[in-house]
């Protein structure tokens, strides 16, 4: 235990962090399920709305801030040292510093649940809703409401972020291999280098944001408080600041899993290499410039709102690219349809969906219709759970042998693929139907109107099967930690310097480090030795003729 | 930016990417301090309550601080050790004054029965100034630190260290000159000028 606690070793540092968001992870799906049976029909009063408003905040700050972020960031502590072939990262201890703010903050958050009721603001927190007036408490700590919790609780969690940002970007300047120039990095360190900046830039945002709203609440001043002078939107334009770039922390990391596990089972070098590693710093670049789309209904001017349209649709422009790279990967590759190709072939399919419907939102005419609607919630669920969720996924199968040394049962892995792929569209695919009849999202029940009882009622279905399926993959990570079979250094064949090294790595990662003479190293090096091999058997055989 | 530079010495970077943090930090402070200018009575506000000209006077030794702390440097990798203390003890007068200048100013705005929640000029102006001189406090604990390892004689190879809070301390002045820009000289400029 105490080892853990106070371990500086990236390695250890990555599980924890791991399993902090699975643990979160678990509890942000029970509230997400609670509220599914409260609208499974019409007029349901399994949840009242006090509780169902804290239950959809809880929920997606859990995902966005305690279980996306926490996860990816996580997976690249522990796989970007292996990967550039260093001993750990740049800074350790601020390494161990950052990870522990994130529990912290996140059992800060969760406290407020039992001393006053959690936020009911919503993750973004609009005012006037997140301001005293609206959201103040009357539990046993007195008149602190749950957004004191929550922006304090998050302003930790946002600092932990921030210190991990900083650690793997010098990390990756800092400790690449000799040979390993940046030409020659996996595409999952391009892309976690690109996340780490925009959480360099974007997190500050929102905790300057943070503070003014604490302030706000606690020290009388009114930013954001029209009634003593203050702007909402400005609150609207600093949450969305930070709030657009989170979606690409949140996506470009799955961007990286699947850039790995694509080449690896399509038996392949990745197509257009310096493509996926250019469009990832092109969307890292305008993602911070898109930021308005998600206020078109505000009330902003035309010529704004006309630039921040445009500018949302140019951006699927170099994620257009990154889709074509990984097909044209797999075209032609000699494919081994195992687990790991089979989530990464769910997420192309999946986010490709999520992407879509993202496109109707950049035009603003059909966003101003579909904003607020349960059309949104289909949408980021398609991005987050269809995208980030299932190359988590795809990545989890794919280098759960490198963590623990055992492989996943592939039995189990298809069981949790198809109960997640059908949970996941009977969930959210009804619901881009009920956003356009008009049901509004964050609503805690709703009348009988046509239509709306059967498609939530599928939704809610779709959702205990999306359930069923996370305990299969909880159960299979159990089973195989034990019986799972032994793994072996490689056993996938793949080609990047994790895979040199023991599963699971041992203390300060390599006896020695590989050369590193291409974009594969582990590929060229068996290439350099077998044509060293034949050469050698070559020389043999003239000197016997001769 | 070649990599190689901090190769030795990966703390440089690392505080450089801090204060690129930092900036946006700021930034957005900043911002809000001119976003909400010339709305209700702020310019009005700011004009009746702040004074550029002594604020101007203690700016100038955050100001030269820098030289200071940049002297510090430099001495300290030239190994001579007695300078290093009096430019490093210096840098840290200067702040401590520039830090009195904050308290003169904030006092005065107090004295007047203001505080933070008051309005929105006294909002925005203590929310930026007052992380600006949280900062430059958290630069004086560490410049002591320096200065009293080196009393210590515990100073070998701590250029890195000398280097590390060198850029923090500049970043610290540089975030002064704009917020003196915007604050001051934005408010006053047609009393003034
Ligand atoms: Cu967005």
């Amino acid at each position: 235990m105490l080892d853990w606690a106070s371990t500086v070793d990236h390695k250890k540092i990555g599980i924890l962090y791991m399993l902090t968001a699975l643990v979160f992870f678990v509890i942000g799906g029970l509230e997400a399920l609670a509220m599914r049976i409260q609208l499974s029909r019409p007029n349901n009063t399994f949840l009242g709305p006090e509780t169902y408003n804290q239950l959809f905040t809880m929920h997606g700050t859990t995902m966005i801030f305690l279980v996306g972020m926490p996860l990816l960031i996580g997976l690249a502590i522990y796989l970007v040292p292996l990967m550039i072939g260093a001993r750990d990262m740049a800074f350790p201890r601020l390494n161990a510093f950052g990870y522990w703010l994130i529990p912290f903050g996140g059992l800060l958050i969760y406290f407020s649940f039992f001393a006053t009721g959690a936020s009911t603001a919503g993750w973004f927190s609009y005012p006037p809703l997140s301001l005293r007036n609206y959201t103040l408490g009357n539990g046993p700590f007195g008149n602190v409401g749950g957004v004191d919790y929550w922006s304090i609780g998050l302003l930790i969690v946002g600092v932990g972020s921030v210190a991990s940002a900083i650690n793997l970007i010098a990390t990756i300047l800092l400790l690449r291999a000799p040979g390993m120039g940046f030409g020659r990095m996996p595409l999952f360190c391009w892309l976690i280098f690109v996340t780490a900046a925009l959480i360099l830039i974007a997190i500050p945002a929102l905790n300057a944001a943070l503070v003014m709203l604490f302030f706000d609440r606690r020290f009388g001043t009114a930013f954001f408080d029209p009634t003593g002078g203050g702007s909402p939107l400005l609150w609207q334009n600093f949450f969305w600041i930070f709030g657009h770039p989170e979606v690409y922390i949140l996506i470009l990391p799955a961007f990286a899993i699947i850039s790995e596990v694509i080449p690896v089972f399509a038996r392949k070098p990745i197509y257009g290499y310096e493509f996926v590693a250019g469009s990832g710093v092109s969307i890292g670049l305008f993602g911070l410039f898109v930021w308005a789309h998600h206020m078109f209904a505000a009330g902003l001017s035309q010529g704004v709102t006309i630039w921040f349209g445009a500018a949302s649709m140019l951006i699927a422009v170099p994620t257009g690219v990154k889709i074509f790279n990984w097909i044209g990967t797999l075209w032609g590759g000699s494919l081994r349809f195992r687990t790991p190709l089979l989530f990464a072939l769910a997420f192309i399919l999946q986010f490709t969906v999520g992407g879509l419907s993202g496109i109707v939102f950049a035009t603003i005419a059909l966003d101003w219709q579909l904003t607020d609607t349960y059309f949104v919630v289909a949408h980021l669920h398609y991005v987050l759970f269809g995208g980030t969720v299932f190359a988590v996924f795809a990545g989890t199968y794919y280098w759960f042998p490198k963590f623990t040394g055992r492989m996943l049962s592939e039995r189990l892995g298809r069981w949790h693929l198809w109960l997640a792929v059908i949970g996941l569209n009977a969930t959210f695919f009804v619901q881009h139907m009920l956003g356009v009849m008009g049901m509004p999202r964050r609503v805690y029940t709703y009348g009988d109107f046509p239509g709306w009882a059967l498609a939530n009622g599928i939704s809610t279905v779709g959702a205990v099967i999306l359930g069923s399926s996370i305990v299969v993959f909880l159960w299979n990570m159990y089973v195989s930690l034990r019986h799972g079979d032994i793994a072996g250094d490689n056993p996938w064949d793949a080609w990047t310097l994790e895979w040199a090294t023991t599963s699971p790595p041992q203390p300060e990662n390599f006896d020695t480090v590989p050369p590193v003479l291409g974009r594969r190293p582990l590929y060229e090096l068996t290439a350099q030795r077998e044509s060293a091999n034949r050469r050698q058997s070559v020389g043999r055989g003239q000197e016997i003729v001769l | 930016m070649s990599s190689s530079r901090f190769a030795d010495r990966p703390a440089l970077l690392g505080v450089l990417l801090f204060v690129t943090s930092e900036t946006a930090f700021f930034a957005l402070l900043i911002v809000t301090y001119v976003h909400f200018f010339g709305q209700s009575s702020t310019a009005a506000m700011a004009r009746a309550h702040l004074d550029p000209f002594r604020t101007g006077i203690f700016s100038l030794f955050l100001f030269s601080s820098s030289f200071a702390v940049w002297r510090a440097e430099r001495t300290g990798r030239a190994n001579r050790i007695g300078r290093r203390r009096f430019w490093l003890a210096a840098t840290i007068a200067l702040g401590i004054v520039f830090l009195a200048g904050q308290v003169l100013e904030y006092a005065g705005i107090l004295r007047s029965g203001l505080g933070l929640g008051s309005n929105l000029f006294t909002s925005t102006f203590f929310t930026l100034t007052g992380f600006h001189a949280a900062h430059v406090l958290v630069g004086l604990v560490m410049l002591s630190i320096l200065l009293g390892l080196d009393l210590a004689n515990a100073t070998n190879a701590r250029s890195g260290a000398q280097q590390s809070v060198s850029i923090y301390w500049h970043f610290v002045d540089g975030v002064w000159v704009v917020i003196f820009a915007i604050v001051y000289v934005l408010t006053f400029r047609g009393i003034i000028g």
